[in-house]
């Protein structure tokens, strides 16, 4: 895939099929059936409304029509510097640079070893993972933006680690994003961790300042299999310039653990996450937790589906955002118990601090409950800073900013505690105590 | 150091305080006692700024500064310390943590350097010691899940590490055991000097056993009735406040 289209996006999405089935022709790869499919699911379902259930509170339509969008679909080159801020002081890691979804093997360690294939997924859409593994997750198939990603992604990870294989250092993959007109870009990945195999992968995100905005509609599957452990940090750095749908879909086999992070930071005007989980073993665990902290008119929507398929799982959900300014948040969590997923248990819990005088969250708990032996629990909170709290902060000196700090640091404790990598913990500290200081 | 002159305030315009006089020279350490709702702990959160409070006349100078004029932070910067009645739990704040950033916001008010760490941590083994409090308390959370006694322990450690030139301790032996009540009159007593002033409110006489106060207040609803010595407090504890409620009807009604 390298040639690129001129005609804006939004006009492609709605009207223009002929050329969106000539970008499908584009790309020269063997997955020319599932993209044709993938471009007719997208066609059928159509952009999300706000009439659109699952988008109630977001109009993605807005935010595609705010510039003046084209497809890019080949690499943009930069250089060591441009990577050079998203190190997290002191870890010990593989790092691997994407740019717009592309691998940039010069500024890349991949690690290597018995068990190991990593590489860009272009160059292995025709290994066994791959092709077993590939647009499976059920949920993408009604996820509108996920079609549209598979008729049309340009690249993006591939891992697979055979069974038994431990990574013992986490991967930084650093995403870069990037363009010099307004640019939409669909990176892909998918990762496959095999019986007993484990891996700790963190992911940030580099905005160069640049004057386009870069719209990224990005695609993750993650198949976690029998006995298997994947920790997965997903940290949304955040720019003015930058603007995302990221769709994260993972699978999960008897007895694995799946520990999802997420937390996204200031400044990216629009954010939409689509976390979904499904549950294809019985005995497993999941936990997803969650920081937004969101400034100035941003738009945060976490859209999160625990799928209760099999018996005896257990599931714990903990989003917790913290809104300055005009900023806005949707929390949906979605937690859907089959009638043969007895035993389960599924824990959510969704808390906010309104800390701007136009910040505003839209939170809604939907369960779907058909097993009748489970415990099943949602809750929701959201509010200001405990007035007696401050003061007693600020009467010992604490100035007012400095109290602020200390107690989002507090509220976001929980989640941060609990970051399994001491420098990633610090990294996320120092971030929010730098946000909340300035 | 602190003069207070006629001070009236009142809480959701209710008058809490009607005419309050007081001056607390360097040194000295002032009980205030009273019947409950006398205005005893409203006194305190006035002079530390709690923001529900509003004061309708009089002055509060503060080492020649205009006390009331100052955000409760700055009143803290300035050398005025509140020992609450009540301390909050903060979880997620490590006591370690809100110490250091106590004491750096302080220092960089006076122009200092922020403390070195080593430097910190040397202090907090110091004044551990002092005040007996246990360094296994250090690492946790803000007061969180700490006993009674432990909270109020925490209090005189933190003004212990902050070394304010006014102490306010509201109702700092409310709750406490004995033993409790000895080791937190113990770390007071080991941090008076000529320089600092205490103010001591309670409900009880007990506590003046162990904080030997220069002067005794009786303040009964919003002023202060009567003045003397530590010996006023033990006619109080004997006597109750009946009889100085009466002295004053017959003062008022002459």
């Amino acid at each position: 895939m390298t040639s690129d289209m001129t005609l804006p996006l939004y006009q492609t999405l709605t009207a223009d099929e002929t050329a969106l089935s000539a970008q499908v022709s584009l790309a020269g790869d063997n997955l020319q059936d599932i993209r044709r499919t993938a471009l007719e699911r997208f066609k059928a379902i159509g952009l999300p409304t706000l009439k659109t259930e699952e988008w109630r509170f977001t109009n993605i339509q807005r935010y595609l029509k705010e510039f003046s969008y084209e497809f890019l679909h080949s690499a943009v080159q930069v250089s060591a510097d441009t990577v050079a801020p998203a190190t997290i002081a002191g870890l010990d890691c593989y790092r691997i640079v994407l740019v717009n979804g592309h691998l940039e093997t010069a500024l890349s360690e991949l690690p290597a070893g018995k068990g190991i294939t990593i590489g860009a997924l272009s160059a292995h859409t025709t290994a066994p993972g791959f092709t077993t593994w590939f647009n499976e997750q059920p949920h993408l198939a009604s996820a509108v933006l996920a079609q549209l990603n598979t008729a049309l992604f340009a690249d993006g990870l591939y891992i697979e680690l055979a069974a038994n294989t431990v990574l013992e250092k986490p991967v930084h993959i650093v995403h870069v994003y990037t363009s010099n007109t307004p640019a939409f870009v669909q990176p892909r990945h998918l990762w496959v961790l095999n019986r007993c195999a484990a891996a700790t992968i963190i992911e940030t995100t580099v905005h160069p300042n640049s004057q386009a905005v870069t719209f990224a509609n990005s695609v993750l599957e993650t198949v976690v299999m029998e006995n298997a452990e994947l920790w997965h940090y997903n940290v949304q750095q955040g720019a003015e310039n930058f603007r995302e749908v990221h769709t994260t879909a993972a699978q999960q086999y008897k007895d694995s653990r799946y520990h999802h992070y997420n937390f996204t930071l200031p400044n990216t005007p629009f954010t939409r996450n689509n976390l979904s989980v499904a549950l294809k073993g019985s005995h497993t665990e999941t936990n997803l937790k969650g920081i937004y902290l969101a400034n100035k008119h941003q738009h945060v929507d976490n859209h999160t589906f625990m799928d209760h398929i099999m018996p005896d799982c257990y599931s714990n959900e903990l989003y917790k955002g913290v809104l300055l300014d005009s900023s806005n948040a949707v929390f949906t969590g979605k937690i859907l118990v089959h009638q043969e997923a007895q035993k389960t248990n599924a824990f959510q819990q969704n808390n906010n601090l309104l800390l701007g005088d136009k910040a505003d969250i839209n939170s809604q708990p939907q369960l779907e409950i058909y097993a009748d032996d489970v415990k099943c629990s949602h809750g929701f909170t959201a509010g200001q800073f405990s007035e007696e709290s401050m003061f007693y902060l600020r009467s010992r000196g604490i100035g007012e900013d400095a109290a602020k700090a200390l107690m989002v640091n507090a509220f976001s404790h929980d989640i941060t505690n609990d970051v399994s990598i001491p420098e990633l913990q610090q990294h996320l500290q120092d971030q929010i105590a730098g946000i909340m200081n300035n | 150091m602190l003069t207070i002159k006629n001070l009236h305030a009142e809480v959701e315009g209710k008058k809490i305080l009607k005419g309050i006089n007081l001056e607390i020279n360097k040194g000295e350490t002032h009980a205030i006692m009273g019947p409950n709702g006398s205005g005893k702990s409203s006194l305190a959160s006035v002079l530390a700024g709690r923001d529900n409070y509003t004061v309708t006349e009089g002055e509060v100078w503060f080492n020649g500064k205009n006390l009331l004029e100052l955000s409760p932070e700055d009143r803290a910067r300035e050398g005025v310390f509140l020992a609450f009645q009540y301390p909050v739990e903060i979880p997620g704040v490590s006591n370690l943590n809100f110490l250091k950033t106590a004491l750096n916001e302080i220092r960089t008010y006076k122009g200092l350097p922020p403390l070195e760490a080593k430097e910190f941590l040397k202090l907090t083994k110091e004044k551990q010691q002092l005040v007996d409090f246990h360094s296994n308390l250090m690492n946790r959370s803000l007061n969180e899940g700490f006993s009674g006694g432990e909270k109020k322990r925490n209090e005189i450690f933190q003004l212990a590490m902050l070394d304010p030139q006014l102490a306010i301790l509201d109702e700092t032996d409310s709750g406490l055991d004995i033993d409790a009540l000895r080791i937190v009159s113990n770390g007071v007593n080991k941090l008076r000097d000529a320089e600092k002033s205490f103010v001591v409110i309670t409900h009880y006489q007990r506590l003046l056993e162990y904080i030997i106060p220069d002067f005794v207040h009786v303040l009964y609803n919003g002023r202060i009735i009567k003045t003397g010595t530590k010996e006023l407090a033990l006619e109080l504890e004997e006597r109750g406040y009946d009889w100085l409620k009466e002295e004053l009807h017959l003062k008022e009604s002459v």
